[in-house]
Parts: structure tokens; C-alpha cells; sequence
């Protein structure tokens, strides 16, 4: 795959959960293969907006991300999510700006520190990565390993090949502060009436936490112990992003973007459309609430939520 | 053949068919996936069938909960569809390295590893099934006097390729995952090959599976 003629960034540092997203694969689900695609869509969709309007390939990262040599003709990048970053060039160390394109030379690197009361982040190239596609995309699924780098994490065997594309945009900016979210808005789901009265009553109105325990596939909450009063196991059936399961331990789990297609623990209720982005970014030890809404408000909800994302795509401006 | 539809969250329809679970009732179930999948209704990106239940999953850009509802509601069912009922044949080697709850299994069911193995063998079995981890397929059923429970302490890596068994279902591990299940064997086939992208998974709903035994050298030669 490597082709001394493409630019390409070797890698000083890959970070600790590094790999290829896009928006994902369709139409898999029963061979067990979930959407999967970037976390949070809509800092997936801006940083590709800061470069071009196509929908590309990214490199996604959380917590820890990596850091990049840069080799070849002047390209642009940016970052978005809430992220500390700099740009290391030759005669200068320059402190990085999220939602803004930068050029980069022969010999630069890119010194992506950490995600800030977050937890991922996206870099974007012009032109996008050159990467391995399963069922048409390149969202990494380390699970099943499908996508981008043989569906594995990049590491520092690899070397992130960028496709070709003459460096002649302007250079481009938002202003935007992503906010973090304290109420999680959820629609009732088919097994709600298996918890008792007090742990219904808990679920929505006490507080819960996050654990360590979270990673792509899902993410665990603790928090008052929620109680069954019809059984902890239900037949194994499909399920889908933003389902929050009560396994018999009582503690919550969120379905996110790799979660497995079949789960066998009832469904107190599931995450409305609108509130994937925030969930996902919620960092271990962040504190939440949920809070009950109707379908047709959850509906109402996800039309906002992509008309916000389309205004900001319409705020970027060139610089 | 649907008994009722209900949402589940805001992009997704739950279609039950019964709370059974037997051969006719996830029969429905997969006759009602496969028209779905040829009538390929726009907005509609996931089908994820199971036992006895279907899971919708829509585009909400696209469409809503109400109009997949109605066009479903609406949708002719007619006859079941043909499911195609072939027999796929899965080689399993039962060295000792790979039967790692047999001790256990033998406590439970009493009986002994040749007759553990020959009940197990004697049947073909059915897939109701396919997923949680890409291209494992759910099967049954298991004869009554194999039926066992989950491991208490679900193991965190079970080896690729390990036949499990609990209650009247046995699986594959098509991939080195976390479960419970009671582990028996190894087969060397690869049942998720992502590079065959029209077929990338061996055993689908509806099809038969029959087990057969091969040596740790016939293993080693997959």
C-alpha cells in the first residue's frame, strides 16, 4: 500500500485508541455487524467541513492522541472535538486552534497532547487517508476486524498514508464550544416494565456516573442498583445505538457505535438521535441524568440537531 | 405473523412475532427479513432478526417511526418464502486443548465424554440466527440431556473458533470475544470472511448445520 509519491505521516507516537472512522456500513446488522462509524458525528462532519464538503475518511482518537511526522508536498489538516494540541515546524512550536485548517510542510509535526473533559477527537487531511475499506467503508471495527488498517488500531508499525490533492483551499475557521451534557434525554424501551416501581423512579431522577468501563462498543454508568422484578435475561435479540441494557448487576450500559448486534439483558429505555454526539464524549466520572421525552419530540429533537450542525458548516468562514 | 410493533428508541421498530421459541415462529420471522431485504424500502439501513423478533432500523434524515410502521402494516406478506434448507457441514476437533468445560458438563449431565459427543453429533441443528459478534450463528436445539447453563463467571477471552453450548443453543466463536458458554470443541473453519463481500458469513438464518469430528493433525492442516 505504501507509495513513496503519496504524502504520508510516519508515526512518532500512534496514541492509546487511534483508528480510521467514516459514517459507517448499512445492511450488516444481521451478520453481526453494527454501523459502527465516528463517535461523534457532528465533529466528524466540521472537520471534514474546514477542508472540503466531501465526506472523507478521519483518523479518530480519544483520550491520548498521536503524534505525527509529516512527510511530502504542503497539505491542510484540522482538528476538532475539544482538543490540545500544537504544531511543531522547524523554526517554531505553534499552539493549535481547534475548528481551523492549518498547512503543513515537509519535516512538521503534529503533537496531539489530549482530549479535554471529553473524550474524542478528530483530525482530518485534505483529500482524506488512503485506507482499507470492508463493505464500503472504512470505519474501524477492531471487534470484527473490519475497516481502515486491517481493522486494528494504528500503531507504530503503520504509516498513515494521505490520497493526493493539491493544496489549494483557503484557510478556514469556526467558532464553536462544544458544551457537555448533564440531562441525557431517552425514550422508554420494550422491557421497562421489568423494573420495580422505586428503581423506575430512581432511573429517572437520581444521578448517575460513568465508569472506566466505556469504550466504543459501550459504556457503563453506575449509580443506584436498578432492580428486576421479571427477569434478568430476556431472549437474545437484536439491538441497536443508544439502547441502555440492565444486565443482572443493576448498573446500566449504553450501546454506542460498535455495540454488538444481539443483546440478552432488557432495555430500560433507549438514547434519543439527538443526544449520540454528547454521550459519547462523556469522560469517566462525569455525572448524568436521564430524562424522559415522547417519540415525536425525540423526532422533533433530531431535525434541530442537524440544522445546528448545518449552521455551523455554514459559519465556516476562510481566514 | 407480526404480533405487534412497537418503537425502540426513535430509529428503530420492534416487530414481535410470539414469545416461543421454535422453528415456525423464527421461520416468520426470517421469511418476513428476507421480503424486507428484497423490497430494499428506502430509509431503511438495518434488518437484525433474531428467535423470535425483528428489529427495524431506519434513516431518520430519511423517514420516521410512523411511515416505516404503516409501509410495514401495509406490506403484503404472503406465503412464507422458501427458506433455502441447506446443510452446511462444520468439522470440530475435540483435543483436549479445546474442550474446555467438559469436566464441567460431564458433572451436569452425568454421562461421559464419548456419550456427551455422540448425543451432540447425532442431530442436525438449525440456525435461528446470526450476530452479537460478526457471523456467529445461534443454533439449536441441543438435546435435552446436554442442556446446561452459562458459566457463572463469563470467561474474558473464549478462542476463536470454540463451539459453545448453553441451554438448548450451541454457537460459534467466529472471533476471540468475552462469553459463558460451555466450550466443547474447535473447528479451523472460517465461518466471517470479510473479504468475501456478497457472502461473508458461512451459516445464515434458516440453514442446517451438522458437526463432524477431525483430528488435532486434520486441524492443523486447515
Amino acid at each position: 500500500m505504501t507509495n513513496t509519491k503519496n504524502n504520508f505521516f510516519s508515526i512518532i507516537r500512534p496514541g492509546t485508541n487511534t483508528t480510521y472512522q467514516d459514517l459507517g456500513r448499512k445492511n450488516l446488522n444481521h451478520i453481526g455487524l453494527p454501523v459502527g462509524g465516528a463517535m461523534d458525528i457532528r465533529n466528524y462532519k466540521l472537520a471534514n467541513s474546514l477542508l472540503s464538503d466531501d465526506s472523507e475518511t478521519l483518523i479518530e482518537f480519544a483520550y491520548q492522541g498521536p503524534l505525527l511526522k509529516f512527510n511530502g508536498k504542503e497539505v491542510k489538516f484540522a482538528i476538532t472535538g475539544n482538543v490540545n494540541f500544537k504544531i511543531i515546524r522547524s523554526k517554531e512550536t505553534e499552539i493549535g486552534e481547534c475548528y481551523r485548517s492549518y498547512n503543513l510542510k515537509d519535516g512538521d509535526q503534529i503533537d496531539i497532547i489530549s482530549v479535554l473533559n471529553s473524550v474524542y477527537g478528530y483530525l482530518a487531511v485534505e483529500g482524506g487517508f488512503q485506507t482499507d475499506l470492508s463493505f464500503g467503508s472504512s470505519s474501524t471495527n477492531t471487534n470484527a476486524r473490519v475497516g481502515g488498517n486491517n481493522g486494528k488500531k494504528i500503531s507504530n508499525a503503520n504509516q498513515i498514508i494521505l490520497n493526493n490533492k493539491n493544496s489549494n483551499n483557503f484557510t478556514k475557521k469556526l467558532n464553536y464550544m462544544n458544551s457537555k451534557i448533564e440531562y441525557i434525554r431517552v425514550i422508554k424501551a420494550t422491557n421497562y416494565n421489568y423494573f420495580t416501581d422505586i428503581s423506575k423512579n430512581d432511573f429517572f431522577t437520581k444521578e448517575f456516573t460513568v465508569s472506566k468501563f466505556s469504550d466504543r462498543m459501550g459504556m457503563r454508568l453506575s449509580g443506584p442498583v436498578i432492580k428486576n422484578n421479571v427477569s434478568t435475561n430476556i431472549r437474545s435479540e437484536g439491538i441497536i445505538k443508544g439502547v441502555i441494557q440492565i444486565p443482572s448487576d443493576g448498573s446500566p450500559i449504553i450501546m454506542l457505535s460498535d455495540h454488538g448486534t444481539i443483546g440478552g439483558y432488557p432495555k430500560i429505555a433507549s438514547v434519543i438521535s439527538a443526544d449520540f454526539d454528547k454521550v459519547s464524549q462523556l469522560p469517566p466520572g462525569s455525572k448524568i441524568k436521564f430524562e424522559e421525552i415522547t417519540l415525536k419530540d425525540a423526532e422533533n429533537l433530531y431535525n434541530l440537531y442537524n440544522l445546528e450542525t448545518q449552521n455551523l458548516i455554514n459559519q465556516i468562514n476562510q481566514i | 405473523m407480526i404480533k405487534n410493533i412497537t418503537n425502540l428508541g426513535d430509529t428503530a421498530l420492534y416487530c414481535d412475532f410470539g414469545d416461543e421459541v421454535n422453528s415456525e415462529i423464527n421461520s416468520n420471522v426470517i421469511s418476513v427479513f428476507n421480503i424486507l431485504k428484497d423490497e430494499k424500502i428506502e430509509g431503511i439501513v438495518n434488518l437484525a432478526p433474531s428467535y423470535n423478533k425483528l428489529i427495524v432500523s431506519f434513516d431518520l434524515d430519511v423517514i420516521n417511526y410512523q411511515k416505516v410502521r404503516d409501509l410495514i402494516k401495509n406490506l403484503e406478506i404472503k406465503k412464507k418464502i422458501e427458506i433455502e434448507n441447506k446443510t452446511i457441514e462444520i468439522p470440530i476437533c475435540l483435543d483436549n486443548e479445546f474442550q474446555l468445560d467438559l469436566k464441567r458438563l460431564e458433572e451436569i449431565t452425568k454421562m461421559s465424554t464419548s456419550e456427551i459427543y455422540k448425543i451432540f453429533f447425532s442431530k442436525k441443528y438449525f440456525c435461528y440466527m446470526t450476530g452479537f459478534i460478526a457471523g456467529m450463528p445461534f443454533m439449536g436445539d441441543v438435546d435435552i440431556r446436554l442442556q446446561s447453563k452459562r458459566l457463572e463467571t463469563p470467561r474474558i477471552k473464549v478462542p476463536k473458533g470454540s463451539i459453545g453450548i448453553t441451554e438448548k443453543f450451541c454457537n460459534i466463536y467466529t472471533f476471540e470475544s468475552p462469553g459463558g458458554w460451555n466450550i466443547i470443541g474447535n473447528t479451523p473453519i472460517e465461518i466471517f470472511n470479510k473479504n468475501k463481500q456478497n457472502q461473508p458469513v458461512l451459516i445464515n438464518p434458516g440453514n442446517k448445520v451438522k458437526f463432524y469430528e477431525i483430528s488435532k493433525t486434520e486441524y492443523d492442516k486447515y
